[in-house]
């Protein structure tokens, strides 16, 4: 049984891509599945912080690839849900820590361990280490935000899931290409500021996973060191639930991206 | 949408220009996708060449790369605007090229 490797992607920063990555490897914890995710932003370490689990990383991803520790030792265990585990990325400044052998050494032995999932956070941009983030996945979550740079970055990124692949390369059929629209303000879509859902799926003719909406409660979690999908009551948690859903097969329909209905004096007066 | 809204005139919502624009862009750059990297910089040459002669600007020229079995196809197409030759130029008397 091996593990179904799933990239977290978008090629523009500050998407949520940590954000989204937090949270749908804790969903699929949730669904029962054993989990792996692992930070690829060498140097920039930052998914430790948004699990919670900062001041217990030990060893990381650079030193099981580089033989220094086990896969076992470097796991973290998430405090919530024991099928889930974190993989926190080095801070070394050397560019060059990771390498395409020493990645698949390391996925190849969560197959063998027995997971289910392993969930790569990619690191922006389309250098080395978002090119091995994305090499071995069976599976990509292309964060998009409705706005001009993010949507022509992540056209960029399904290009290049469709060709620098390890399934491309093999013509072994595509990456699944899953796109997950963040920080939708439903209220600015309706006046006309912000590209809506439709747009944004008709520009890059894909259709749409999940649209995540823009919530305080994201901040709030990530202050706590907890991911928001774990905050039931939040918008965006019970979006990111849908999103996991869907990715596991479930057919769930689109939620919050209509502005809420008003009142029968709101409607009459306007405002 | 309120009885008091007609009165607030509209103009075009940036959500659509946005739209138009990387409609156009995004479409422009998955013609070049997978295409050798020298493309734009020899988009770019041309261009210079072209505009020796005529007055046009970079939307002007699109180059299509297409691979087909056993051989890529390099399709280059200017359009050329009507009546409007750089000053001075060689192409001056030549007005209605396009």
């Amino acid at each position: 049984m091996t593990a179904e490797i799933i990239v977290v992607t978008s090629g523009k920063g500050g998407v949520g891509k940590t954000t989204t990555s937090a949270s749908l490897a804790t969903g699929l914890a949730m669904a029962g599945k054993k989990v792996a995710v692992i930070d690829f932003d060498v140097g920039l370490r930052n998914l430790d912080l948004i699990m919670g689990c900062e001041r217990r990383v030990v060893y990381d991803f650079v030193n099981v690839v580089h033989g220094e520790s086990t896969l076992k030792q470097s796991l973290i265990k998430d405090k919530r849900y024991d099928n889930l585990y974190v993989l926190a990325a080095s801070q070394t400044r050397d560019k060059d820590a990771l390498t395409q052998e020493g990645v698949e050494k390391v996925l190849d032995g969560l197959s063998e361990d027995g997971f289910d999932y392993v969930v790569c956070d990619s690191p922006a941009g389309i250098e080395k280490g978002a090119h091995l983030a994305m090499y071995f996945a069976d599976h990509a979550v292309v964060v998009v935000n409705p706005e001009v740079s993010s949507v022509r970055d992540s056209d960029r990124i399904l290009g290049l899931l469709a060709s620098k692949t390890r399934r491309a390369e093999r013509g072994e059929g595509p990456v699944t290409q899953h796109l997950l629209l963040t920080r939708y303000n439903p209220a600015r879509v309706a006046i006309g500021e912000m590209l809506s859902v439709k747009d944004v799926e008709e520009i890059l003719g894909i259709e749409v996973v999940g649209v995540i909406p823009e919530s305080e409660n994201v901040l709030t979690a990530s202050n706590n060191g907890i991911p928001v999908i774990v905050d039931a009551d939040s918008l965006a948690g019970q979006a990111y639930s849908d999103t996991v859903a869907r990715i596991l097969g479930e057919v769930r329909p689109l939620r919050f991206i209509d502005v809420p209905k008003k009142g029968f004096l709101q409607r009459v007066f306007g405002g | 949408m309120g009885i008091l809204d007609f009165l607030k005139r509209k103009p075009e919502s940036t959500a659509s220009v946005a739209r138009e624009r990387l409609r156009i862009i995004v479409a422009q750059e998955r013609s070049t996708r997978g295409a050798p990297d020298y493309l734009p910089m020899m988009r770019n040459e041309l261009l210079e060449v072209i505009k020796k002669y005529v007055h046009v600007d970079l939307d002007a020229i699109n180059i299509n790369f297409e691979r087909d079995s056993g051989h890529e196809i390099l399709e280059l197409s200017v359009t050329l605007p009507e009546g409007k030759p750089a000053a001075g130029s060689p192409a001056s008397n030549e007005a209605t090229i396009g």
